[in-house]
């Protein structure tokens, strides 16, 4: 069954000619992830034109209004309107998201190039930070920092970043290494090429892609952990809204009204779904050996 | 003769792709006689693998059998139901593959892997091990009450041949198909291995289909040999009247691109000029024409029939039209 | 597989002996006086005396360093700064609550998460396999909490099927408390476990030694569960050993949504009070107890695997 290579025809591999984004939008999970997506990002950068209510407003004689079309998902226990917090919320969830994925991007891929060009010693004791930090809960030990510091977005996003970097530093390393010892590249730097060059031409455009790939998967991950801390109340600091802390203000209500928790967990499970499935989609794509086992 | 081991008859194979029916199989037909060993030659892309998945009925789901006939001591196996046809798979027929190195299960030791297609005999433990341990004798491997405790990456590449070659001899088939076995080991390793092949093949009696595009061996060990390109059997006959009066012209290309027959030194390897055929979309006549240098005028209007040939010889040829029987 | 067990069990070391060292460490990153930061703003002086002693603070660094390995080893982890109880046993009373919590979690995926991995991957592409797909994807994307707090209003506060409360009292009972957040816990597991075992299967499916067992007539049922599983299985329970890490930060939300003790709620409290002796004291705890786990997850590869107990790479 596996070993008739030779008799597929020239045809069929023709579909891989076919370009990248259609084939990302004949996947309907990869066009429903890049519509959630898109939404929260129009949704985040559009605020204060979506939101039609002030977030901060407080108005105690309408809590725990239903959704209507003055409140379209209805009010909180302090009468404050759930969607424009919600919409608001997004800012949060978005800038905490993006930024800490790129700054652990940046400090993984720079630490794995560092530890692919540098000497052996420093390779070996950079591995082993980076197997410790696979090891650690992450939670817990932002948890930790946060008892010491007290609740705080910036401690949050330290652990994240932290937690994240090896996974990247990883891959930089494995094609430094590679690419380091390779003889193309020792012909180019007889010819005088140096380090920047290198890491320019032929390290940085491999590694690109994937990298990408294993960061779209990151950023629901990152949503998830923003949220979360929020949620314990240990994130943001109110009254600015969080997905986390709607949900958690909701809770405590929860006998109260339901809406509360329905308009905190719902933009988290779309946003994690939407950018889950966009990455599955991105890697389905961009791997045709994955794509061929469905 | 005596009702054949193997009878293929008129064999059509083809694949379901997007781009339509591929034609993997046309017309084969071959037959292997009780203890005769016949050799299956040709290029990647011929057909071989398709032939044995064919025979074995291991076939990819997009596979369909759209003509003809496979038939063991007389009995057509396409008849048979998919139960039946699994418990002759390793009882009557057996292959050998090609790789070695991937051919056991990595995480069960060879005991347990010999034993356990045992399951058809109505023996004890003891007895199936007993009979696990004859063959790895049989085939030269020391020590053989310990290695059944071992796991495959313990042996080298030749080992693992044996073993797998003690495997598919081990319940005494009627068939044993060897699919390049040698291809992946070396010459000195290819050799013992043929040698041992060869021993076993007259000790139990078995007709074996060996199918190689490695000329010298398909020489040293088959009776006949059936050439085969592009899905169709090209020319069929005895070992020494094919290899030496080839009639199909991709037979005569075939030996003079062997590299171990070149009568002097040159700078140059011969190929065969142009590439393998579309098999969705089929040329009219015959499918070599194209590459064919005795090609004339017939050869692309209709494709030529397999002409039976005097002394039990067979070609797709319009130049053996002539001398064909009726 | 002595060798292999000794070098695992050594690598398991280190990584505490580092956790232990960051836990010590961030007191001093941290800006400002080290004992007033690891103690918090409600500390008295006689715990303030009682920490100077146990870290020697007037000394070196590196001595400070070692005698804080010293006192973790023989148990003491510092001591509540409210009630100024010993850290250690009140972590441990709690432990098992939560221990439990994972179990339930684990068994939810466990049950669900093979079957399902094994169906999708005998009819791959079939519509229960796309369907298991999508399923698996989306509870993997789903954060746990929020998965918590919805089961919480559907099941417990609309339906009333399940209790919202506590751990409730003995084994049926408890049991009962149980189902409802551990399935919460675990239902990304599920999908996780589910998807990893169907690629797995698929790709073992594939290989030539499959091949062969399939040419030597063995059943269909025989191939898939005891040649393919047994070893498709293997990186699953590498992800199983990862998993606990993430299923104990999962734990101290599930704890907080559904009332639970243990030690998530224990740490809660604690950040709440600003009461560092007991969460660095619990981070260790659970960093032990996960490499635990990974090593015996990693040692029963090794069982199964001849491979690697020979040493050789896959």
């Amino acid at each position: 069954m596996a070993s008739s290579a030779s008799e597929i025809p020239a045809a069929r591999l023709d579909r891989r000619r076919r370009s990248a984004l259609r084939r990302l939008l004949s996947e309907p999970l990869g066009v429903i992830g890049l519509v959630l997506v898109l939404a929260v990002l129009l949704v985040a950068v559009f605020a204060p034109l979506v939101a039609l209510h002030n977030p901060i407003a407080l108005a105690p004689i309408d809590r725990f209004l239903p959704p209507s079309e003055e409140h379209l998902l209805g009010t909180d226990h302090l009468g404050r309107d759930l969607f424009a917090r919600v919409v608001y919320g997004s800012r949060i969830a978005l800038s905490v998201s993006l930024g800490a994925t790129l700054l652990s991007l940046l400090l993984g891929v720079t630490t794995g190039l560092i530890a692919g060009y540098g000497p052996r010693w420093l390779d070996n004791a950079l591995l082993l930070v980076f197997d410790a930090l696979k090891s650690f809960p992450t939670v817990m030990l932002a948890l930790a920092l946060v008892t010491l510091v007290g609740p705080s977005l910036d401690a949050v996003i330290l652990v994240v970043i932290i937690s994240a970097a090896p996974s990247y530093a990883r891959m930089a390393r494995t094609q430094t290494l590679s690419v380091r010892h390779a003889e193309f590249v020792l012909a180019e730097r007889s010819l005088g090429a140096g380090s920047g060059r290198i890491i320019a031409t032929h390290i940085l455009p491999n590694i690109i892609g994937p990298i990408l790939i294993v960061a779209s998967m990151d950023i629901p991950v990152v949503v998830a952990i923003e949220a979360g801390m929020s949620f314990l109340g240990l994130g943001v600091r109110p009254p600015t809204p969080s997905w986390g802390s709607i949900l958690n203000d909701g809770f405590s209500y929860i006998r109260e009204s339901p809406w509360p928790v329905i308009a905190g967990g719902l933009p988290i499970i779309i946003t994690t779904l939407g950018f889950t499935f966009l990455g599955e989609a991105l890697r389905d794509t961009f791997d045709p050996k994955r794509a061929g086992s469905r | 003769m005596a009702t054949p081991a193997l009878a293929i008859e008129h064999l059509d194979l083809a694949y379901r792709t997007d781009e339509g029916m591929l034609h993997a199989l046309r017309d084969v037909s071959l037959e292997v006689a009780p203890g005769e060993i016949v050799g299956i030659v040709g290029e990647s892309g011929c057909g071989k693998s398709s032939l044995i998945q064919a025979i074995l009925r291991l076939m990819p789901a997009n596979a369909v059998i759209e003509r003809g006939r496979i038939a063991l001591a007389g009995q057509d196996l396409l008849a048979l139901d998919a139960d039946s046809m699994r418990r002759l798979r390793g009882d009557r027929i057996s292959v050998v593959f090609q790789d070695p190195m991937t051919a056991l299960n990595p995480v069960l030791s060879i005991g347990r892997q010999m034993m356990d297609i045992q399951y058809r005999r109505d023996a004890s433990q003891p007895a199936k091990r007993a009979r696990a341990v004859e063959m790895l004798r049989r085939v030269r491997l020391s020590d053989p009450e310990r290695r059944l405790e071992q796991y495959p990456h313990e042996f080298s590449g030749g080992m693992r041949q044996r073993i797998v070659i003690a495997m598919a001899l081990m319940a005494e088939p009627e068939l044993l198909i060897a699919d390049e076995p040698t291809t992946a080991l070396d010459a000195t390793l290819e050799l013992a291995t043929i040698e041992l092949l060869k021993t076993l093949q007259r000790e139990i009696g078995c007709a074996i289909l060996f199918v190689s595009h490695h000329l010298g061996v398909i020489a040293e060990l088959c009776d006949r040999v059936s050439v085969m390109y592009a899905g169709e059997v090209v020319e069929t006959g005895d070992i020494r009247s094919v290899f030496h009066q080839p009639r199909h012209p991709y037979t005569e290309r075939l030996l003079a691109c062997d590299p171990a027959r070149m009568a002097e030194r040159s700078r140059r390897l011969p190929t065969i000029p142009g590439e393998l055929p579309d098999l969705v979309n089929l040329p009219a006549g015959c499918v070599f024409a194209e590459r064919c240098p005795a090609a004339f005028a017939p050869c692309r209007g209709l494709p030529p029939e397999f002409y039976r040939l005097a002394g039990n010889r067979a070609a797709r040829c319009y130049l053996s039209r002539g001398e064909a029987l009726s | 597989m002595l060798t292999y067990a000794a070098k695992r069990l050594g690598l398991a070391v280190l990584v505490v002996a580092v956790v232990i060292v960051v836990l010590f460490l961030m007191i001093y990153i941290i800006p400002g006086d080290p004992l007033s930061v690891a103690l918090g703003p409600r500390a008295n002086p006689v715990q303030v005396e009682a920490l100077r002693q146990r870290m020697g603070l007037d000394q070196p660094i590196y001595i400070q360093l070692l005698r804080f390995y010293g006192s973790v080893l023989t148990g003491n982890l510092g001591n509540d700064i409210l009630s100024e109880e010993p850290v250690l046993p009140i972590i441990m009373t709690l432990l098992p609550d939560t221990l439990f919590l994972i179990l339930g979690a684990m068994s939810w995926s466990i049950l669900l998460g093979i079957p399902l991995g094994c169906l999708s991957a005998m009819y791959p592409g079939s519509l229960m396999d796309r369907i298991a797909a999508v399923l698996s994807v989306s509870v993997i994307a789903v954060p746990a909490f929020v998965v918590a707090v919805y089961a919480l209003l559907v099941f417990s506060i609309w339906l009333r099927w399940f209790p919202a409360i506590g751990a409730g009292d003995g084994v049926l009972d408890g049991l009962y408390h149980l189902v409802l957040p551990s399935l919460a816990l675990g239902l990304g597991w599920v999908g996780y476990i589910a998807r990893m075992l169907r690629a797995s299967i698929l790709e073992v499916q594939g290989e030539n030694h499959v091949r062969t067992a399939r040419a030597f007539g063995l059943s269909e049922n025989k191939v898939i569960f005891d040649y393919v599983l047994r070893i498709a299985v293997l990186p699953t329970l590498t992800v199983l050993g990862i998993g606990i890490g993430q299923l104990l930060s999962g734990a101290v939300f599930a704890e907080i949504v559904f009332a639970r003790p243990g030690i998530g709620k224990l740490v809660y409290d604690a950040i709440l009070t600003r009461n560092y002796p007991i969460v660095s004291g619990t981070v260790l705890v659970t960093t032990f107890f996960f490499v635990l786990v990974n090593v015996l997850a990693d040692l029963m590869i090794a069982w199964l695997d001849p491979r690697v107990r020979h040493g050789l790479q896959r």
